[in-house]
């Protein structure tokens, strides 16, 4: 580029000729050159612009299109990261105490067809029914061929179904992948599991949703997504489980009895070792609700949390603890049974018209079940305290146990509590409670005199319940139970090396219109193990249980519930660690060996 | 006289990155294949775990190991625990080649019972 000279000779010496200023041209030439200067660097500034502009343009239009591509596109799983717990199932497992499988899920397949893909209908329809027996082949062509676009077939597959499908070769059968629930045990702890089964359904997965028992209590845990790869540990030890199971199935045949319920709790945590209600059923192919009939009757009737019985003599342990609490009474106090006891218009008197009378003491008549004794004890407390009392044990409110069943089991008590029911309350007759309600009450008169909740649910911390009584009342009632069973109505129940201690019931059944049936009893046995230091509690109740070894029919407690509750303890308490206390062998043939 | 040196120097140190980035792309792409492919195979893993979990569960149900208890009791003899069951450790024999040898010429054994701390 050539450089103008702001003073060119030739025209500086002309102007001088003519006389002018030659700054002038200088200035001139100066602002030329200025001017030619601002015009290049506008060129270049708008250049500059536009350039910027178009770059802010494209980066905008790529920010916005990514947005608009990842607001439009199918959300997908993250492929790159460090670790990360997969989604492992959409239902976390149930398992025992020890971590032993009671529920888990398996991988399979629904069926279901698109008929407007469909080759030959009448063909599949035929082979179809062919392969699941209860399918009807004319009914399942009409369905396939009346036009609809969709139809569901099958639930849940086995692989060999599966296969057998597939070798139909028609396109439009299809098969959608489904998570199934499984019970490994069968029938054992139906009533703790209840069941499972399919909610909201489409074609690539479908929720599993409890439908009773502890699957539907607990529903919401295990079907949090971020619990689901942690199983529920139940406080039932699967072992003791089935020996409970097996020794009570065969306790109710022996006993004729039509239906058998049986509550093994820890008494300290409140941990329900054991549920067993009989009959039972499997929750893999669990009935439906019965429409006719009795629900009471139905194998899905859990007997230990939904059977509201009058618990019978059980209770009277209650209005005795109490009355010792407020130092009313002591174990050698003596009364007068001399029945009948006259309260208003009625009259009460001990089972089969017998008389303890004139005087029994206090132990001897929780010994001997004395309905008078133990009536006239709970008139010195009097209903206000006693129903305070009762209510503390959780007697007359609904169980707070984990499975769905025990909200249906509300006590049955009176509206109002007059005399003649603070009577009849004190040997467990006109109040009806749940089996699991005792249980709980006979744990907190066994671990010392402090509340427990029963649970469901592993806990290895002891419950810091509220106290209902001094720990020397609750083992005065323990010892008590202790001589029912050395001396009293539940001698059966003597199991060598495990100090049983407890107290039967035998209540009769109501009637519906009214009255009471002569025949018909619920036996009841509470009982507490080892006495010396309660551990365990174990409640047995048969329904309608009749023993007919002797000459006639027997139907009390002592003689039903009583030995299958001891045999109950010979078999479990082994497995659950109890050593059985030895007492000193007679030392026979010994003789003096020296080395 | 630099500035050619600097313009080749830039040329090929693009060239190089560039070649290097190609490079990543492609390895980056492989190490997500593998990627996907291993976690398909932990998918299919763990559900073949989940099934062999519930088969074992299923095989060893109480009530079938009860029944094989029973079908198998010539050979393993064996019976539902009893508390009769419970011993003493000082109940349990010592193995032969523990015992002392002067114990061996014990002569005249008799019989003797009773727990240890009736013992005189």
């Amino acid at each position: 580029m050539t450089r103008t000279p702001l003073r060119p000779l030739a025209r500086i010496l002309s102007a001088r000729e003519r006389g002018e200023n030659p700054d002038k041209i200088e200035r001139e030439n100066l602002r030329l050159r200025h001017e030619a200067t601002r015009d290049k660097s506008r060129a270049r500034a708008e250049v500059r612009l536009l350039f910027l502009g178009l770059a802010f343009f494209a980066a905008f239009t790529l920010i916005g299109v990514r947005m608009g591509m990842l607001a439009g596109s199918e959300p997908e799983e993250a492929q790159v990261r460090a670790s990360g717990a997969p989604i492992l199932a959409q239902r976390a497992d149930i398992t025992d105490r020890n971590g032993r499988v009671l529920a888990t899920n398996l991988q399979t397949y629904a069926l279901y067809a698109q008929p407007k893909d469909m080759v030959d209908p009448v063909r599949v329809a035929r082979e179809v029914a062919t392969i699941f027996p209860d399918m009807n082949a004319a009914d399942l062509q009409r369905r396939l061929t009346d036009g609809r676009s969709f139809m569901w077939l099958r639930k849940v597959l086995s692989p060999e179904q599966m296969q057998q499908v597939h070798d139909i070769g028609d396109p439009g059968l299809l098969f959608g992948p489904r998570e199934m629930r499984l019970y490994p045990n069968g029938n054992l702890a139906a009533h703790v599991l209840g069941g499972a089964s399919f909610g909201a359904e489409g074609v690539q997965s479908a929720e599993v949703i409890g439908t009773a028992g502890i699957e539907k209590a607990m529903d919401a845990r295990l079907r949090d997504p971020a619990q689901a790869g942690v199983p529920l540990a139940l406080s039932i030890d699967l072992t003791v489980q089935a020996t409970v199971e097996e020794v009570l199935a065969t306790g109710m045949q022996m006993m004729n009895a039509k239906g058998a319920a049986a509550i093994l709790m820890d008494v300290h945590t409140g941990e329900i070792i054991s549920l067993a209600s009989l009959p039972t059923f499997d929750p893999n192919d669990r009935p439906n609700d019965p429409i006719t009939g009795d629900p009471g009757d139905s194998p899905l009737f859990n007997r230990a949390v939904q059977g509201v019985y009058e618990l019978g003599s059980t209770f009277k342990i209650f209005a005795v603890a109490q009355a010792m609490e407020l130092g009313l009474v002591n174990p050698s106090t003596m009364f007068d049974v001399t029945p009948p006891l006259r309260m208003g218009r009625f009259s009460i008197n001990e089972f089969e018209g017998k008389n303890y009378g004139p005087l029994l003491s206090v132990a001897d008549i929780i010994k001997k079940s004395s309905n008078v004794g133990t009536g006239k004890i709970a008139l010195l407390i009097g209903g206000v305290r006693q129903k305070a009392f009762l209510t503390s044990l959780g007697l007359l409110d609904l169980s707070p146990v984990e499975v769905v069943e025990a909200r249906a089991g509300k006590p049955l008590i009176p509206k109002k509590w007059p005399d003649i029911v603070t009577i009849t309350a004190a040997y467990g007759q006109g109040i009806s409670s749940s089996p699991m309600n005792l249980a709980a009450a006979y744990a907190t008169v066994a671990n010392g005199g402090t509340v427990v909740k029963p649970t469901l649910l592993h806990s290895e911390t002891r419950q810091q319940g509220a106290r209902v009584m001094s720990v020397a009342t609750a083992k005065a009632a323990v010892d008590m139970l202790r001589l029912v069973v050395t001396d009293g109505t539940a001698s059966l129940a003597d199991v060598p090396g495990y100090l049983v201690a407890g107290k039967t019931g035998t209540a009769d059944k109501p009637k519906k219109g009214g009255g009471y049936y002569e025949d018909k009893v619920v036996n009841t046995f509470a009982s507490v193990f080892p006495a010396n230091d309660p551990a365990y509690v174990l409640l047995v109740t048969l329904d309608e249980p009749v023993e007919t070894s002797g000459d006639e029919p027997r139907r009390t407690a002592g003689w039903t519930s009583v030995p299958v509750a001891a045999e109950i303890i010979r078999r479990a308490a082994p497995l659950l660690g109890l050593r059985p206390q030895v007492e000193a062998l007679p030392l026979d043939g010994l003789t003096a060996v020296s080395n | 006289m630099m500035r050619p040196v600097f313009y080749v120097a830039t040329f090929m140190a693009v060239m190089a990155l560039a070649f290097w980035a190609y490079r990543e792309n492609y390895a980056t792409q492989r190490a997500l294949r593998e990627v996907n492919a291993l976690q398909n195979q932990i998918t299919s893993l763990r559900e073949e775990l989940s099934i062999q979990n519930a088969e074992w569960a299923y095989l060893n149900r109480p009530d079938r190991l009860r029944d094989l208890t029973a079908l198998n009791y010539d050979r393993l003899g064996l019976l539902p625990l009893e508390p009769e069951q419970f011993g003493l450790v000082d109940q349990t024999a010592y193995p032969p080649s523990l015992m002392p040898l002067e114990m061996a010429a014990v002569t005249d054994a008799v019989n003797v019972s009773g727990t240890q701390e009736s013992q005189p």
